[in-house]
């Protein structure tokens, strides 16, 4: 089943000179897929991922997310959309600052009104699951970024979305670290069949993806799948 | 969740809130100390000339004070005189005789309001007999015996004044010294034109807060001006202390008694002194516009700080509309920090203001290096502060009014960030 289909997307930036981020693509992400968007710094990444997010509109083309056009939906739509279908990981500032491990995740739950016990059983599953259960009271400060970027994923997880978007989330990892979240979001994904796009120029992380898509100039290059 | 979020938040540049919080409380502090000092001053002003000049109610024949004649004696006077004492709200009362004149000697003449006075009476009702500070107060004299004013004193040269770092024995300044039992004489117009000579020898000399009244005030026995001036037991003015001040304007006796009087004018220390009732009821409209402007300054300040708050954390906000949080949300959290931030300055500020206006309630402020300004103004050397209750709770009201119009637009700017743009930049 498709959780994801983009049908000939396009963004410009308009200027003196328009800037073509993403140039008529269309992709089809299937539930369960672990899949790399890879390309070269400014080939449209996380132009592409936005766009898939709901943070940003095409300028032309269409977005099916979960069977839904999102290019219709408004921006406080869009807002309650994210929350209950999509988990993100960012590069960095995935935490609120003044809040420890637990209520990290914790928020976007608050946030789409769930019970406390149910709160309070998945954070303690997931933070297990990312390896930090001894971690919950901890602040983001007194983490290491890896350790930060786990707590990300747990977080992303925690509305038990369709999928995860995740933009370049090693880009501040050592290679410890960025073998250490791979890891962790490989297994959420063969265990629990969670759907995972992300983006990298990292050649450790492409090869962990089974799915390639690589992008130049805003085009899919190339699109693979291994077995 | 938010207001935890939100709470937090604040302290995260603990530097910077405390600060803020303390700019708060030092601004109520101030504004709450000059308030209470002002008013203390105010207080003081008006019991003082209450006290010595106008007394809580005062009865002219209701033309005498529209040019001051001599003939508009009150009818019947001392008989009212004596009704108006046997009131259970009158605490003293006294009659006097009003003559405009000069008093001369052989330095020159001096234009004086003349009064005649019964001093047994006027003592119960100005206490005049405490502000003598030479000689007697109308004793040892039996003949024309007359109080004048330490400041006339001075320019008829019968004052000294040491100088300046004359001790007496035992270490403390010197005060002046003044010649008393020396002769005078008084010249006013009678009714009917002539005019009166009278000769006084100085019985004692008196010093009020306010040197223009010595200057111009004289004092002398009732039966003596009367005698003088060729009448009998006539009065000008009668003047009434109240057991409560607040009674000088909604006594039912003062009513009935002008009521019932339509040739006398019956007026209360406001109808006296229209400057003090001005005071009195422009006070609070001076509390709110003077809190108002530190408010106005503070506010400036919280917004300031809060949007710096706002701009630090674009990406934040950014992230976490990108993962779901919607801009009431967002709104709420940054109004509720604002006004964590401005109100946790309140009760501080509130507290230890009160704290001082209690303390220096008590202790009083002593301006004596300022005295000879004070004089010329008619205040006093202690100023005691004091602010009544309700005052500390309209100020609070104003700080959390402040806080919530401060609070408004570090939100409002919050809203305008584009999550793409603020996500952008991580
Ligand atoms: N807000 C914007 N305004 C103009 N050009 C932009 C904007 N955002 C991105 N671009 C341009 O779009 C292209 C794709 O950017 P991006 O999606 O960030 O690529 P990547 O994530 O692969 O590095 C780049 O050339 C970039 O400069
Ligand atoms: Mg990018």
């Amino acid at each position: 089943m498709s959780v994801i289909i983009t049908k000939n997307i396009y963004k410009t930036y308009p200027g003196v000179v328009p800037v073509h981020a993403v140039n008529g693509v269309s992709i089809d992400i299937t539930e369960g897929e672990f899949t790399a968007i890879v390309g070269p710094s400014g080939s449209g990444k996380t132009t592409l991922l936005n766009i898939i997010g709901g943070l940003d509109k095409p300028t032309s083309g269409e977005v099916i997310v979960n069977n839904q056009d999102i290019s219709q939906l408004s921006n406080n739509e869009l807002i309650d959309f994210r929350l209950h279908n999509i988990g993100f990981v960012f590069q960095a500032y995935n935490l609120i600052p003044v809040l420890t491990a637990k209520e990290n995740v914790e928020f976007v739950m608050l946030l789409q009104k769930r019970a406390k016990e149910e709160r309070d059983n998945r954070v303690a599953e997931l933070l297990d699951a990312v390896g930090l259960g001894d971690r919950m009271n901890n602040r983001p400060s007194q983490m290491s970024g890896g350790q930060q970027q786990r707590v990300a994923v747990a977080r992303a997880l925690a509305p038990k979305p369709k999928f995860v978007l995740a933009d370049e989330p090693t880009a501040n990892l050592d290679s410890t670290s960025t073998s250490n979240l791979l890891d962790i979001m490989a297994e959420l994904n063969r265990k629990e069949n969670i759907t995972f796009v992300f983006s990298t120029h990292d050649q450790r992380v492409i090869d962990r993806a089974r799915r390639v898509i690589t992008l130049e100039d805003g085009k899919i290059v190339s699109d693979v799948t291994r077995e | 969740m938010l207001t935890q979020v939100a709470w937090r938040n604040v302290w995260r540049s603990k530097v910077r809130s405390l600060v803020v919080i303390t700019a708060i409380s030092l601004g109520l502090i101030a504004g709450i100390f000059l308030m209470s000092f002002s008013w203390g001053m105010n207080t003081q002003r008006t019991r003082d000339i209450i006290e010595t000049r106008t007394s809580h109610i005062q009865i002219h024949q209701k033309h005498y004070k529209d040019d001051r004649k001599m003939s508009l004696f009150i009818p019947q006077g001392m008989k009212l005189l004596d009704e108006v004492k046997t009131e259970p709200e009158v605490k003293a009362a006294t009659a006097r005789i009003l003559a405009n004149g000069m008093i001369s000697n052989a330095r020159g003449g001096f234009g004086v309001q003349i009064n005649g006075i019964i001093p047994e009476e006027e003592a119960k009702v100005t206490k005049l007999d405490t502000r003598v500070v030479a000689g007697e107060y109308f004793e040892g004299l039996k003949t024309n015996p007359i109080l004048i004013g330490d400041k006339l004193a001075e320019k008829m040269g019968w004052k000294e004044i040491p100088e300046p770092g004359v001790k007496n024995e035992d270490g403390s300044p010197a005060q002046p010294t003044y010649q008393i039992r020396k002769k005078v004489v008084l010249a006013f117009q009678a009714p009917g034109g002539k005019t009166k000579y009278g000769s006084f020898k100085v019985v004692g000399v008196y010093k009020s807060i306010n040197s223009k009244f010595d200057e111009s005030n004289v004092f002398v026995q009732f039966e003596d001006l009367n005698r003088l001036t060729g009448t009998e037991n006539q009065a000008h003015e009668i003047a009434i202390m109240l057991n409560d001040q607040n009674m000088a304007e909604d006594s039912t006796f003062l009513a009935s008694l002008a009521a019932g009087n339509p040739q006398l004018l019956v007026e209360n220390w406001k109808d006296i002194s229209p400057d003090l009732k001005l005071i009195d009821e422009t006070f609070a409209i001076t509390v709110y516009i003077f809190m108002g402007i530190i408010l106005l300054a503070l506010l400036f300040g919280i917004v300031n700080t809060m949007l710096m708050a706002v701009m630090e954390r674009t990406k934040e906000l950014g992230m976490l509309m990108a993962i779901g949080m919607n801009k009431d949300k967002i709104f709420s959290m940054i109004m509720l920090e604002t006004i964590f931030l401005s109100t946790i300055g309140g009760p501080i500020g509130l507290l230890l203001g009160y704290g001082l206006v209690r303390l220096f309630g008590n202790i009083g402020i002593d301006l004596s290096s300022m005295a000879e300004a004070g004089a010329q103004m008619g205040i006093g050397t202690m100023v005691y502060t004091d602010l009544e209750t309700h005052y500390y709770f309209q100020i609070a009201l104003m700080v959390v009014v402040t806080a919530l119009i401060a609070a408004i637009y570090p939100a409002y700017k919050a809203l305008q960030l584009k999550p793409v743009e603020a996500i952008r930049s991580i």
